[in-house]
């Protein structure tokens, strides 16, 4: 197989698994989302005027590690997590998918995939469009799915949280 | 719609032989009110720019918007903090089209008049087109009309005269001291901010701020979540007999209680791991030395939710924050979050500092987005009808606790004070905070 098909491959496959991820969290399955992660995860958000800040150094809008993922996800899960409950409605387009090399942080055998999204939100007569890049790093999968995520980093482009006022919604 | 002073009058209702206190909702719905409140306390009070350490260096310099209106907060290559208008003095253009920098000094890039940065009219092109009339020196970037700090907080009023701003803060001082004093070298902001907004009236922020009422109910799945990571007496901290409220003069007003959260200044949780104790101990012992016992148990194992009157909010809790609240419109409200640590912290306890802090605080937290919910629900509520009261009268027949209103009453007293230009409200409900312990 020629280097190009190779390649078409390798990223056939990461979309397939970056659209599954979309379908899953536009469905509110949060649950089977939260079970395309690793144990060593990492789900992090950095702060709209500080978009290259390592939110453990930094302040940013996220920073989950494993446990607090669980605990984000059980919140939404949760009919008190009023923000977003009732759910609100929502679709993610992923688009751009772009597997990379020699991508820093990147562990042997893990692929670094970077993407652009655009998820549109609707919720009590608002609607809220929030897009920006996506940086992953995908570790080798198993017969439940073609990969896991290691990391999921999203820098939004917006320069402030206005006028959405939250990130309320998992990205 | 004009208002008169019965309006104004009749805004707050204040018997306290009855225990009652109400607010009408129209002063949060209104333009007329608004506008009002714009001139008598927006241009008058003091309002909060920015923390000296955001300005370390002579050059460096942040756009900031104070009550609408566009400031460059610089530190002149003099060494001296300013503050100015950021229009220039020719046309009005912005001068300082940048967030934040260093600048060796401001050029209007519409016609490139050139000010320094200590405000000066240094360069005009083609200069000799002007008549001798003009005169460069009465034409330097306009400065704020006062500028004053306090432990590193900048405070500016557009007010040419007034009270000091040491008088002017009163009772907060020594709240202000007690978050202060955690850093043995003080406090500085750390990069990133959390720029966010809210379709509500901007008191409804202020009063949420300092509301302890609202944590067990609207926070439930927060302190679940604290309670699956072995913690589960966090929201019971709010309600024990140590968490008080108090008005502490001229509008500001703290909720002081036992932390119900893990702190970032010596209060270690099982969440910040076995690993963290050592450190968090040695913090403490250290402000126990420095600060003596009483005082550093207060910094370490209790909270405050300060409120600096109009709409500077100091937070002491899981993060230590500064957020400020902008009205837009009536029913619209810019905030913006900033991160205080102390200089010098080890990296691992600023992890430590900025999980909680993120956690609970700010728009991506697993709280602050059920507040911008409650408040915009209360917004939309009140178009249910235009002429209805909000309740605020919990605590009046009690020493006030935190679960209590009385620190909202606080705020609303002051508020009606100031728009009936009678001056600062009496502020004579409850004690006053016993005096913090001073280093022995």
């Amino acid at each position: 197989m020629s280097a190009v098909a190779e390649a078409l491959l390798s990223r056939l496959a990461v979309e397939e698994f970056l659209f599954h991820e979309a379908a899953l969290l536009d469905a509110w399955q949060l649950e089977d989302w939260l079970a395309l992660f690793t144990e060593d995860c990492r789900y992090s958000i950095p702060a709209t005027d500080l978009p290259d800040g390592d939110p453990r150094e930094t302040l940013g809008l996220v920073d989950d590690d494993r446990p607090r993922l669980r605990g984000r996800v059980e919140r939404l899960s949760s009919a008190k997590a009023y923000r977003e409950f009732p759910w609100s409605r929502t679709t993610r387009m992923v688009s751009n998918v772009r597997v990379l090399e020699d991508a820093p942080d990147t562990l042997p055998g893990d692929l670094a995939v970077a993407a652009t999204f655009a998820v549109w939100r609707y919720r009590n007569g608002d609607e809220q469009v929030l897009v920006g890049a996506l940086e992953y790093r995908l570790a080798p999968g198993d017969d439940a799915a073609a990969f896991r995520i290691r990391s999921k980093r999203i820098v939004l482009t917006a320069e402030a949280l206005r006028p959405h006022g939250t990130v309320s919604i998992i990205l | 719609m004009t208002l008169d002073t019965q309006d104004l009058q009749d805004a707050v209702v204040d018997d306290r032989e009855r225990g009652i206190f109400r607010v009408k909702r129209t002063t949060m719905t209104t333009d007329a009110m608004w506008q009002l409140e714009r001139k008598r306390i927006f241009d008058r009070c003091w309002l909060y720019v920015g923390h000296d350490s955001e300005i370390a260096e002579p050059g460096d310099f942040v756009r900031r918007k104070v009550a609408g209106r566009p400031l460059v907060f610089v530190r002149g290559r003099d060494g001296e903090v300013r503050a100015f208008f950021n229009s220039c003095t020719h046309r009005g253009a912005r001068v300082c089209r940048q967030d934040k920098g260093n600048a060796k000094s401001f050029q209007c890039f519409y016609h490139a008049w050139t000010f320094s940065t200590e405000g000066k009219l240094v360069g005009i092109p083609d200069k000799e087109g002007y008549s001798p009339g003009l005169d460069p020196s009465e034409l330097g970037l306009r400065p704020v009309p006062r500028l004053s700090c306090y432990r590193d907080l900048w405070f500016m009023s557009f007010a040419s005269e007034g009270e000091s701003l040491v008088d002017y803060l009163a009772g907060a001082k020594e709240y202000i001291d007690l978050v202060a004093d955690q850093g043995r070298d003080g406090l500085h902001v750390l990069p990133g901010t959390h720029q966010y907004a809210c379709n509500a009236n901007w008191k409804l922020m202020v009063e949420n701020s300092v509301d302890g009422y609202h944590g067990a109910p609207l926070h439930h799945t927060y302190f679940a979540f604290l309670a699956s990571q072995g913690d589960d007496d966090g929201a019971k901290q709010l309600r024990s007999s140590e968490a008080r409220a108090y008005d502490l003069g001229n509008g500001h007003a703290v909720v002081d209680y036992p932390a119900p959260f893990p702190r970032p200044v010596a209060r270690w949780h099982p969440i910040h791991g076995d690993e963290a104790k050592h450190e968090i101990d040695g913090i403490r012992a250290e402000l126990v030395d420095r600060c003596g016992e009483e005082r550093a148990h207060r910094m370490a194992e209790t909270c405050r939710n300060l409120l600096i009157y109009p709409n500077l909010l100091l937070l002491d809790v899981a993060g230590l924050t500064l957020r400020t609240v902008w009205p837009v419109r009536p029913d619209s409200m810019e905030l913006t979050g900033y991160a205080l640590a102390p200089r010098g912290e080890s990296a691992a306890q600023t992890r430590r500092r900025l999980e909680g802090f993120n956690l609970f605080l700010g728009p991506g937290g697993l709280a602050t987005p059920d507040d911008i919910e409650a408040l915009e629900a209360c917004q939309e509520g009140f178009a249910a009808t235009a002429e209805d009261y909000s309740d605020m009268s919990r605590g009046m027949h009690r020493d006030a606790a935190t679960v209590d209103e009385l620190q909202m009453r606080a705020f609303w007293r002051e508020w009606q004070s100031n728009m009936l230009e009678t001056g600062h409200a009496a502020h004579d409900e409850g004690p006053r905070p016993a005096p913090a312990g001073v280093a022995s």
